[in-house]
């Protein structure tokens, strides 16, 4: 494809002073030879002329890609970079911009480029990736009667390139990061032999060995008899919800939303806050039997969770 | 009628900062703002001060307040546990060191940058799995995901609302009041920004049975006072705002946010608790009060500690609420300035500061002839209570 050229694209607009005054302007260019007549014929010049870095801006297609002037060619200039991009190589960086005039333009002219492919490099790595360098040159023209001008030269060489590390789509990246682990509780030497009885899939409550009741949660002495000579009753599993709640926000990981929440009233009398599953909350109540069962989260942590059941 | 610490005591000077969503400075300004601005309210100089209170979760260290007061000799200093819980505490104990006479000038205070540097509501305490007492306990909870407030008080509010037939709208009732005098509060966040009852139920879910606007701003800001013996208090600028009741409340089965395996979960006992003890040495009741700031972090609370009090039978707050005893006009109006709920979150002292106040005469929304009034600090929690009193 070196050596190939492509057809003229043509100017919206012949070069006008209202281009240039807004060029300038946005730009922040004051010299008033751009727009100023009246300075300006006091100049060798006579009259206004465009600035030449102006050049480029005469030719663009505007507001609507690809969308040139009636007479414009059909080819596509940068059908190259399509061609590398198949190849897998998706990414572009502009590395070189050259712009060269031949003169000034007057106001009234009507321009033209066309293009030409320079010089397609062997596949190169820099820092950026693998790729080509791709090298076009647009050259400017002016319609004269006659002969046309040729008034500017624009060297133009972009890298096209398959990056070094390739960019990852956010999910992917959101997987590598640590999977949020449910909180492990603090367990004490009062409170062992309940977690302990999870991982044994046992529901153990704390018994007094002196009195004989039960309490919940654990602690180091009887909360009826002060005695410290406590042991645990391994419960049946079953009771009812004495109370609720459906946890909305904050959305916490790892925890699915909505979350419900069971206080439970224990057959043998004690109470418990623990997940439900399998519940539809919209037709939770208070009073429901429920049913204890085990899950073990994160490999490392048992929990007793509640079911309803019919009874 | 124990008169061990009423009246003995009076609040001379109130300071505040404002009350915002960012404060953009520290809590230490914070604090030295709303200290420096109650010292003056009273017209005391700081190098006085010798005595301090305040409670927890606050990181500004009564020491260095002293140091950037210019205090000598101070001899008095506590920090109360138990975050809003506390709110009344400090001007409790203040009250007992001035008419011990241990102390003579105490200031009390809270600031916080809440809601620009913590968030008390996101679920992460980071809560560590060693032996020790607050990671055991909070154990029972976190693993399942059970880890707010709103999600704590919602298991009583349902429990609350099954048994006595209370529903979301007797919770939304409290709501609208308190934001009706936010509206005209030009202190209050939600200043010229009322609710109905619509807004109410049509808000999200935060945890069933709390809606959003169930639940209580966080907020930045600093409030602090000074507390002096009634008879200085007479001679300084302000009208001395008599600290008539003040105590402290542990019932039985007694946990921090999660006192589940009580009998019954319906009530606050531990409010119960400090009623009986304001009762007891203001020689007041239910009657006595022309207005009172209910804690209403979570709107739920606000019923049963009307039933605590007095205000209403067990189980019928419900009905005090519908008739609109609670709101503008009623026969207790309760949070004036808009409350937790509309004014800010400053932990309960802003409450308090509301009620000096009303016993001065210069609420936003002040309510006639107030003799008496009720404050009540965060539930759920080992808590406190105040009656303010103008005589």
């Amino acid at each position: 494809m070196v050596g190939r050229e492509y057809g003229r694209i043509y100017a919206w607009d012949e070069v006008n002073p209202a281009m240039v005054r807004q060029w300038c302007e946005v730009m922040g260019v004051d010299n008033p030879l751009y727009t100023d007549a009246a300075y300006a014929a006091t100049t060798e010049f006579g009259d206004i002329v465009a600035p030449p870095a102006m050049l480029q801006a005469w030719c663009l297609e505007g507001l609507h890609m690809n969308n040139y002037p009636p007479g414009s060619t059909d080819e596509n200039p940068y059908e190259v970079l399509s061609l590398i991009e198949a190849q897998g190589y998706p990414a572009v960086v502009a590395v070189n911009s050259e712009l060269s005039f031949e003169r000034y333009l007057e106001m009234g002219e009507k321009l033209y480029y066309t293009t030409l492919i320079k010089d397609l490099s062997d596949e190169k790595t820099t820092g950026l990736g693998t790729g080509f360098f791709v090298t076009q040159v647009m050259t400017f023209y002016s319609e004269q009667a006659g002969a046309d001008d040729k008034v500017g030269e624009l060297l133009f060489r972009v890298f096209k390139f398959k990056p070094a590390q390739a960019a990852k789509p956010a999910p992917a990246a959101a997987s590598e990061r640590p999977a949020a682990k449910r909180p492990l509780p603090g367990i004490s030497d009062d409170t062992r032999f309940f977690w302990e009885g999870c991982d044994a899939g046992e529901l153990r409550i704390q018994q007094c060995k002196a009195c004989n009741k039960l309490q919940h949660p654990p602690a180091p002495v009887c909360q009826h008899c002060h005695s410290f000579d406590l042991g645990y009753r391994i419960a049946k599993g079953s009771g009812e919800l004495y109370s609720f709640v459906v946890m909305h926000y904050p959305e916490v990981a790892p925890f699915d939303h909505p979350n419900p929440i069971g206080l439970i009233q224990l057959d043998e009398g004690v109470r418990l806050p623990a997940g439900l599953v399998g519940v539809d909350r919209n037709e939770l109540k208070i009073g429901q039997r429920v049913r204890v069962e085990f899950q073990t989260f994160d490999d490392q942590l048992t929990l007793p969770l509640f079911r309803p059941v019919s009874d | 009628m124990n008169e061990s610490i009423s009246n003995k005591a009076a609040i001379a000077g109130l300071g505040a900062t404002e009350f915002s969503k960012n404060s953009g400075r520290t809590e230490l300004r914070l604090a030295m703002e709303a200290t420096l601005a109650a010292l003056a309210d009273a017209g005391i100089d700081p190098s006085e001060v010798d005595g301090f209170s305040s409670y927890s979760v606050d990181k500004v260290p009564e020491y260095e307040i002293a140091r950037l007061l210019g205090c000598k000799d101070v001899k008095f200093f506590s920090q109360i546990p138990h975050g809003g819980g506390a709110a009344c505490a400090p001007i409790m104990h203040a009250a007992m060191a001035v008419a011990t006479g241990v102390a003579k000038t105490v200031v009390v205070y809270r600031a916080m940058n809440e809601r620009s540097w913590y968030r008390f509501g996101n679920g992460n305490y980071g809560f560590g799995d060693s032996p020790i007492f607050e990671n055991i306990n909070y154990g029972w909870y976190m693993p399942h995901g059970f880890h707010t407030p709103a999600a704590w008080v919602g298991m009583f509010a349902q429990r609350y609302m099954h048994t006595y037939g209370a529903t979301s709208e007797d919770f939304g009732r409290v709501a609208v009041a308190v934001r009706d005098f936010a509206a005209t509060n030009p202190n209050a966040f939600f200043y010229q920004k009322p609710i109905t009852l619509e807004d109410h139920q049509a808000s999200r879910w935060i945890c069933e049975p709390l809606h959003l606007l169930d639940c209580c701003q966080e907020s930045d800001g600093a409030v602090a006072m000074v507390i002096t013996s009634a008879e200085r208090a007479k001679d300084l600028k302000q009208k001395p705002v008599l600290i008539k009741a003040a105590s402290q409340g542990i019932a039985d089965g007694q946990q921090v946010m999660t006192s589940y395996y009580r009998e019954d979960i319906t009530g606050l006992p531990e409010m119960g608790v400090v009623a009986r003890e304001l009762y007891s040495q203001s020689g007041l009741g239910p009657e006595d009060f022309q207005t009172a700031v209910i804690y209403d972090h979570f709107t739920p609370f606000v019923l049963p500690q009307l039933e605590e009090f007095g205000f209403a039978k067990r189980g019928e707050a419900k009905d005090f609420i519908r008739a609109g005893h609670h709101a503008r006009g009623g026969k207790l109006p309760i949070n004036t300035h808009g409350g937790q709920l509309g004014e800010a979150y400053i932990h309960g002292m802003n409450g308090v500061a509301e009620a000096v106040r009303q016993v001065r005469g210069s609420a936003a929304n002040q309510v006639d002839d107030v003799e008496n009034v009720l404050v009540t600090a965060g539930t759920g929690v080992p808590t406190s209570g105040l009656i303010l009193s103008a005589r």
